[in-house]
């Protein structure tokens, strides 16, 4: 680690007096096994190191990257980098980030199983995932893939604004799809595992969950078109959260592309509804206690009873509207600039199970599954639109599954036709918890 | 990028641990982006990305490794890695002799983008934001994006092949957002080839936004969507995302080879009506999915998929066609070096029908015209699978009416395909695509004439 917050100290003290600039280093290694019919079908294990340069003269910026932690090949990205930002048009708000002197969390999320454990104790945990889904459930007739997966990350980030941050995450998981068949009808189901220690891995969960996912579809049908409430599982309502969360940063509101850009304090959602953005939970997946620009993460509040809180902001998000930071800078790695966004959102939970709060659906379906959040949700509008599979609920019982529709509403409205949040939260593989949600009023298009 | 003795004895080396088959892949690629937005050129970027993948199979399993570093100590230590990784029961040497092969090269680049000024790159991107905003008042925010990439890669495998390839691509792509009474509207353009600057000789940066202007602004006065199943015709060009969803993805063999695809033992038989045929054809020269070789060195090839609505055949990689005892398709690609390879589409076409478009609107009492996809999702073992509306009307007593807000629309693949009953005679390809599957990304193109289908489930909240 201290090899690469030496590198970063290195090119930040290349800078010229005139100029800011910032270096960001990453390290990984990862180890991905795929399982198939009891048998290894691939083993990927690879280190890979790189960074992100970045310079702001006169209020331009200009940024380069390379896959490599080479000195020469670091010296033409630096050069780049300076070239590129002699090409963007000045921008008074445009720097680097400031050190706030918010206390950075102490979390443990550097765990070291994921370097220690041997790569034969990783295959079995992937042939292991795939045991137990085929044995949960005799309908099971095989699986798409099994797989473990683990990433172990260090970053160091330097600046010449006086930035020296560090960071080391590691994160592995175990995913499993399933083919469950009956007669002619094929029905997937997906089961995962998720942790910061292959030893907090669970395949035997991870494959009853696949297998119950894929059987419960079974003779499932197609559903006549209808308005009507649905039970978001925890899966679905996680990918809702994504989405929602994309139009409260602070980049949205300053382009005119966020549908909440000017409701500050106003109620827009249920007051069931408590949004919250905390990369200092260590049971999230995104936690981390530093973000992409080195400043400390925290716990930011978007909505709060339902009314509107706040937006996450970066250094240059906060500095153009006025705000601080609210250490949200996010980026894909080292190929990328700082951007904003939220890292690690979750409802605050209710207090009932899904089994209790479907109990109070006279009418609805379960949802368990969407489809094409990308291509029929836009976020600047807020039409909402997805495909969907999931259950009939019936005089508060699931019943029957069904597939091939679609759930449709807008986004405003799905906020504020919240009947209720479950307590089942789930920690998920990615940047969003789960928790049921019920949600009245929401068309369902099918036959 | 690598030489070829250099080739011989890292592929000798992956083979030492009892491996049948190895493979280097290695790739140096360098690319340019610049991005407008809010009527400011924020950045401008550029990468370079440079390493080899090996690949290393015993029976059924691959071991893979992968290494920034392409000296041949750097090449060894992956295919040391990868060999351990397939954990190859034997031992012994088994030497390997690569032979160059004059594999096409998709080299026809009119002006490499290396050799293009940045300043002009920057350009494009004001002109395009000029010409986004003048398309109408209502028109608020613009973002513009400019991307050129220059992709060499080298194959060399224990079959002795060696193969290279060098591809270019260029992209523009515009998106504005409109605010009115009922409030925003996005709209989005792009243009991409597998070609150099000269992109914009055919595609003006100007036409390009305003188009992206003129569907936001279109969308101002959109109506909800209407919900339920009804006759679908699908526009010219960008329809073609239908295809790549209702049946591509379950036409790779790989998803056939695990049952989990809805079209596995069905070769031979009638899955589509019989105005369809499917082609997928990595040799359509300039388009996004264009290439010499895929990424495991076979040459790009044109492949009939479907026939007259008969399944004529799937598309295979290396592994899967060396599984069944035939030749790969030329559908094995990948997104970078430090990604494994799997059966892929390239360019994935519908050939022309015969009749006129307006005659299939107007054959059409009651129904929804997409005009633009934007994008979609397939789950290939059931079939199902959506794809969003970015422009679409209403078709009320055969005409084209009111403008629809934004949805999906979910079908059933093989349903959908045979209830294809009206196929148009004004073939077009579509804007550049990115295809995702298993976390990878590839460029991918696609296209269609008019064409009808006789129902779908349109996402809507209307009733």
């Amino acid at each position: 680690m201290s090899d690469l917050a030496d590198l970063a100290g290195r090119l930040v003290a290349q800078a010229g007096s005139d100029e800011h600039l910032e270096a960001y280093v990453a390290r990984s290694r990862e180890t991905h096994v795929r399982a198939y019919e009891g048998e290894v079908e691939s083993l990927t294990a690879a280190d890979a190191a790189g960074a992100g340069i970045r310079v702001v003269r006169d209020g331009r910026q200009g940024f380069a990257w390379a896959a490599s932690l080479d000195a020469d090949v670091l010296a033409e990205a630096l050069a780049e980098a300076r070239d590129n930002a002699t090409f963007a048009e000045p921008d008074e708000w445009q720097g680097l980030a400031e050190p706030d002197g918010h206390p950075v969390a102490s979390l443990d999320l550097h765990h070291p199983g994921v370097r220690s454990l041997p790569t034969d104790a990783k295959v079995d945990l992937a042939l292991a995932v795939e045991r137990a889904v085929r044995a949960a459930d005799p309908r099971i007739v095989g699986i798409e893939s099994a797989e473990y997966v683990d990433d172990d990350v260090e970053v160091a980030i330097a600046s010449t604004a006086g930035v020296a941050a560090t960071a080391s995450e590691s994160a592995c998981y175990l995913a499993v799809y399933a083919l469950a068949e009956d007669g002619d009808d094929l029905q997937t189901g997906f089961g995962f595992s998720v942790g910061r220690d292959p030893s907090s891995l669970d395949p035997q969960a991870a494959g009853a969950d696949a297998a119950a996912r894929a059987t419960r579809l079974l003779g499932a049908t197609k559903p006549s078109t209808a308005r009507t409430t649905v039970v978001l599982d925890p899966w679905v309502t996680a990918q809702l959260l994504e989405v929602i969360a994309a139009t409260l940063d602070g980049e949205s509101v300053l382009k005119g592309r966020s549908l909440f850009a000017e409701r500050l304090g106003e109620g827009v959602a249920s007051p069931l509804l408590t949004l919250l953005d905390d990369p200092t939970e260590s049971d999230a997946f995104g936690a981390t206690t530093i973000d992409a620009e080195g400043l400390a993460t925290r716990r930011n509040v978007l909505i709060g009873d339902g009314v509107l809180r706040g937006f996450v902001d970066n250094a240059y998000t906060g500095r153009r509207r006025g705000v601080p930071s609210t250490g949200s800078a996010v980026r894909a790695g080292f190929r990328s600039t700082p951007g904003v966004g939220t890292m690690a959102v979750r409802l605050v939970p209710g207090a009932r199970s899904q089994a209790e709060l479907v109990a109070e659906v006279a009418s609805g379906v379960l949802i368990s599954e969407v489809s094409g959040l990308h291509s029929g949700v836009n976020p600047v509008s807020g039409d909402f639109s997805t495909g969907a599979e999931g259950l009939r609920i019936r005089g508060g019982e699931v019943a029957e599954p069904i597939r091939e529709f679609t759930i449709a509403s807008t986004l405003q409205r799905l906020l504020l036709d919240v009947q209720a949040v479950g307590a089942d939260v789930e920690w998920l593989p990615m940047g969003a918890a789960g928790v049921s949600l019920v949600i009245d009023d929401v068309t369902v298009s099918g036959a | 990028m690598i030489d070829d003795d250099v080739c011989n004895r890292v592929l000798t080396a992956a083979l030492r641990t009892g491996g049948e088959w190895a493979e280097i892949f290695a790739e140096d690629r360098r690319s340019t982006g610049a991005v407008l937005d809010d009527g400011r050129v924020e950045e401008l970027s550029s990468g370079r990305d440079r390493g080899a993948g090996v690949r290393v199979v015993v029976g059924e399993t691959t071991g893979f490794a992968h290494t920034a570093d392409l000296s041949e100590a750097g090449l060894l230590a992956a295919a040391d890695a990868a060999a351990a990784a397939a954990r190859g029961g034997g031992a012994g040497v088994r030497a390997v002799e690569v032979a160059r092969r004059g594999a096409p090269v998709a080299e026809v680049v009119g002006t490499y983008p290396e050799d293009v000024p940045k300043g002009t790159k920057v350009e494009l991107l004001r002109q395009a934001d000029a010409a986004a905003r003048s398309a109408g008042g209502a028109i608020t925010q613009v973002m513009a994006r400019y991307g050129d990439s220059r992709r060499r890669i080298l194959v060399a495998n224990s079959d002795g092949l060696l193969a290279t390839d060098d591809q270019v691509r260029t992209m523009f792509a515009v998106s504005a957002v409109a605010d009115g009474d009922t409030g925003m509207q996005t709209g989005y353009e792009s243009a991409g080839r597998t070609a150099g600057f000269e992109l914009f000789d055919e595609h003006r940066v100007e036409d390009i936004a305003q188009h992206a202007a003129q569907r936001a602004l279109t969308k101002l006065s959109a109506r909800p969507a209407p919900s339920g199943e009804l006759p679908v015709v699908i526009g010219k060009g960008g329809g073609g995302v239908l295809f790549h969803e209702a049946c591509g993805h379950g036409l790779e063999a790989d998803l056939v080879a695990k049952a989990a695809s809805v079209f596995r033992d069905r070769r031979g038989q009638q899955v589509a009506s019989d105005v369809v045929t499917l082609i997928d054809d990595g040799t359509v020269s300039g388009e996004w999915g264009w290439f010499g070789i895929d990424d495991e060195g076979a040459p790009a090839q044109r492949n009939v998929l479907i026939e007259d609505g008969v399944l004529v055949d799937y598309m295979w990689d290396y592994l899967r066609a060396r599984k069944e005892g035939r030749s790969s398709t030329g559908n094995g690609r990948r997104q970078t070096y430090r990604h494994l390879p799997m059966v892929r589409m390239t360019n994935t076409y519908l050939t022309n029908g015969t009749t006129a478009p307006d005659d299939i609107v107007a054959a059409t009492d009651h129904g929804v015209f997409v005009a633009h996809l934007g994008g979609g999702q397939v789950n290939t073992a059931t079939g199902d699978f959506v794809f969003g509306m970015s422009e679409a009307y209403l078709i009320e007593d055969g005409r084209i009416t009111d403008p629809l807000r934004e949805g999906n629309l979910i079908g059933n693949g093989p349903e959908v395909l045979l209830g294809i009953d009206l196929l148009g005679d004004d073939f077009a390809m579509g804007g550049p695509g990115t295809c995702g599957k298993d976390g990878q990304g590839v460029p991918v193109g696609d296209g269609v004439p008019t064409l009808r289908v006789a129902k779908l489930t349109v996402g809507g909240t209307a009733a």
